[in-house]
C-alpha cells in the first residue's frame, strides 16, 4: 500500500517539554485518517511538523515521499492545510480570500478564476462569493478555509480541530464535504478530540495522548482488542467500572453474576473512548 | 526574477485590497497627529521664530513630512503583519507557499511604503499650500520614498519579533515616540551639546529628516546622512530575513 504520511521516531521537544516523542505513523493514500486526542496531546505540533511550519527535534518525516526538513518545497506542493483557527483574512470577500491563495500559488488569471468558481461551486458558496468573510457564518467560513487550501489541487488535505465550535448539523455538513473531498482523491489527515468525529470519519485512527502515541489501527480493529461490548457498572454507589466482551452474550452472562453490591448501569457498544479510557485513566473529551 | 517580481505583488496585492476597502480611515488616522503637530508647534509655538533665515513654519514642515512618512510606513507595515501573524493566524499561508522569504520581506515592506507616501502626500500637498518655497525635487522625492522603505522595514520586522500586542506597544513607546520628538524634526539639532547630538544620529529618522529639510529647503544635501539612513534600511532588512528563518522552530 502506498505511503503518504511517514514518520519514524518523530519527537518535538521545547527546552524540557516534550509536545511529541516517538511517533511512529503511516498514513496510506486515499484514506481519511484521525488522529485523536484530547488537548494539549501533541496533535497541533505534529500537524505543524508535517506541514514544515515546525522543525523536529529528533526523527524523521516525509509526505509524498518528500522529507519534510530536507524538502521542505516540495512537501508544500503536496499537501493543503487548514488552519485550526480561521487563517483568512476576514476584511477581505470569499472570493478575495481564495484568489490571494490562487496568487501565492503562482496559478494564471485564467486558472485562477476558473478553480475559484469551481471550487464555490463545489461546497455551494457561488452566491456568497462576493461577501465580506466576516459576515459569513461559523459553517461558511470553516468551508472557505477549506476549499482556499485546494487551489492548487494537493494530494494530502491536513485538517486541524475541522468541526470545533461548530453544531451539530454544521459539523455534519462538514463531514458530508470532508469524505467527499476524500471520495474525489484526496487523502485526509485531521485531528479531532471528538470521539465521535474520528469513528464516523475516519478509516484509521491513531490514538495520541501526552505526545505518545497509545493506539493504532481501524476504530472496529482497536474496539475489537478490547471488546465490542462495555458494561459500565457502579460499585457501591461510588466508583464506576468499565468491563469489556466480545460480545453482547458475554457480556449478560456477567451482569447476570454481578454481586449484590455492583450496579449496573449500561450495557453499550465500546467506542474508541474506552480504548483511551483502558490506555490512560483519562478521558479524551473531557475539557 | 520574474517568478519573485510576481511574488512580491501577490504578497502586495493581499493588502491594497485591505487598503482598497480602508483607504478613507487609513488616510485620515494617518494625517491627524502630524496636521496637529503642525497647528500647535508650526502655527502656535513658532510663530515669530526664525532658524537661519527660514521661518519655523517652513523649517519644520520636511521634519513632520519625514515622521508622517516614518509612523505612516512603520505603522502601515508591521500593525496589520503583527495582527496577522498573533490573532488571525494567518501569516502562516505565506510561509505555507512557494513563495521565497525575500518576496515576503520585500512585499510586506512594500505596503508599508504605500502607506507611507500616501500619509507623506497629503500632509505634502498641505505643506506647499502654506509654505509654496517648499521645494519637492527628484532628490527630495528620493529621499522620502527611501524613508518610507527604511521605516517600513523597521515595521516588518517588529510585526515579525514582537510576541504580544503589548510588545509593540512597548517598542512604540521607547523607541518611535521618542524618535518623533527628537530626531531634528522639530528643532535643530545644531542647538544641542554634541554629546546628545552625537547620540540622536543613532536614530534612523535624525538622518531622514535631515536630509528631508536639506532637500526641501535646497540647502547643501547631507550624502553622509543619507547613506547612513539606507545602512539603516540594511540592517532591517537583514533583522526581517533573520526573523523570517527562524519563523519555523
Amino acid at each position: 500500500m502506498e505511503e503518504v504520511i511517514e514518520t519514524e521516531k518523530l519527537a518535538k521537544r521545547y527546552g524540557n517539554v516534550s509536545a511529541i516523542e516517538d511517533l511512529d505513523l503511516r498514513v496510506h493514500a486515499g484514506e481519511i485518517f484521525g488522529f485523536l486526542g484530547p488537548n494539549g496531546a501533541g496533535k497541533t505540533t505534529t500537524i505543524r511538523v508535517l506541514t514544515t511550519l515546525t522543525k523536529p527535534t529528533s526523527g524523521r518525516a516525509s509526505v509524498s515521499g518528500f522529507d519534510v526538513v530536507k524538502k521542505p518545497d516540495k512537501v508544500k506542493e503536496m499537501i493543503g492545510v487548514v488552519q485550526q483557527h480561521l487563517s483568512l483574512d476576514r476584511d477581505l470577500s470569499v472570493r478575495e480570500n481564495m484568489e490571494f491563495r490562487a496568487r501565492l500559488r503562482h496559478l494564471g488569471s485564467a486558472e485562477r478564476k476558473k478553480r475559484i468558481d469551481e471550487w464555490l461551486d463545489y461546497v455551494g458558496l457561488t452566491e456568497h462569493a462576493n461577501r465580506i468573510v466576516d459576515e459569513l457564518s461559523g459553517g461558511m467560513k470553516k468551508r472557505v478555509s477549506i476549499v482556499s487550501s485546494l487551489m492548487h489541487r494537493p494530494k494530502v488535505l491536513f485538517l486541524d480541530e475541522p468541526t470545533v465550535g461548530l453544531d451539530a448539523q454544521t459539523r455534519r455538513r462538514l463531514w458530508e464535504l470532508i469524505r467527499r473531498l476524500n471520495l474525489d482523491g484526496t487523502t485526509i489527515f485531521l485531528t479531532t478530540h471528538y470521539i465521535e468525529e474520528a469513528e464516523a470519519l475516519c478509516q484509521r485512527v491513531g490514538i495520541i495522548h501526552q505526545g505518545r502515541l497509545i493506539a493504532l489501527g481501524k476504530p472496529l480493529e482497536l474496539r475489537k482488542k478490547l471488546g465490542l461490548i462495555t458494561v459500565e457498572t457502579l460499585v457501591n454507589n461510588k466508583e464506576t467500572r468499565y468491563q469489556y466482551f466480545a460480545d453482547r452474550a458475554e457480556a449478560t452472562r456477567y451482569v447476570q453474576n454481578l454481586p449484590p453490591d455492583v450496579k449496573t448501569i449500561i450495557i453499550r457498544e465500546s467506542n474508541l473512548e474506552d480504548v483511551f479510557v483502558e490506555q490512560t485513566g483519562q478521558k479524551v473529551e473531557a475539557d | 526574477m520574474v517568478n519573485v517580481l510576481s511574488d512580491i505583488y501577490s504578497v502586495l496585492w493581499v493588502d491594497l485590497r485591505f487598503l482598497r476597502r480602508h483607504w478613507l480611515r487609513t488616510l485620515a488616522t494617518s494625517i491627524v497627529n502630524p496636521v496637529l503637530y503642525l497647528v500647535a508647534f508650526g502655527y502656535g509655538l513658532g510663530r515669530g521664530i526664525s532658524f537661519g533665515g527660514y521661518s519655523y513654519l517652513e523649517f519644520v514642515i520636511p521634519g513632520i513630512i519625514a515622521l508622517t512618512a516614518m509612523t505612516g510606513s512603520y505603522n502601515g507595515a508591521g500593525l496589520k503583519l503583527h495582527v496577522d501573524r498573533l490573532f488571525y493566524k494567518c501569516f502562516d499561508e505565506y510561509l505555507l507557499s512557494p513563495i521565497s522569504l525575500f518576496s515576503l520581506a520585500i512585499g510586506k515592506t512594500l505596503i508599508g511604503v504605500v502607506r507611507g507616501l500616501i500619509a507623506s502626500a497629503a500632509l505634502l500637498v498641505v505643506g506647499v499650500l502654506i509654505s509654496p518655497t517648499l521645494l519637492i525635487s527628484p532628490l527630495f522625492l528620493l529621499v522620502l520614498i527611501s524613508s518610507c522603505f527604511v521605516f517600513s522595514l523597521l515595521g516588518v520586522l517588529v510585526g515579525l519579533v514582537a510576541k504580544s500586542h503589548q510588545d509593540m506597544g512597548t517598542f512604540s513607546t521607547l523607541v518611535i515616540l521618542p524618535m518623533t520628538f527628537l530626531s531634528g524634526t522639530f528643532f535643530s539639532l545644531n542647538q544641542l551639546p554634541d554629546a546628545v547630538k552625537a547620540a540622536l544620529y543613532v536614530l534612523p529618522l535624525t538622518h531622514s529628516s535631515e536630509s528631508l529639510r536639506a532637500a526641501a529647503l535646497g540647502q547643501p544635501f547631507p550624502w553622509l546622512s543619507f547613506l547612513a539612513l539606507l545602512g539603516f534600511g540594511l540592517i532591517f532588512f537583514a533583522g526581517c530575513m533573520l526573523a523570517l528563518k527562524r519563523a519555523s522552530v
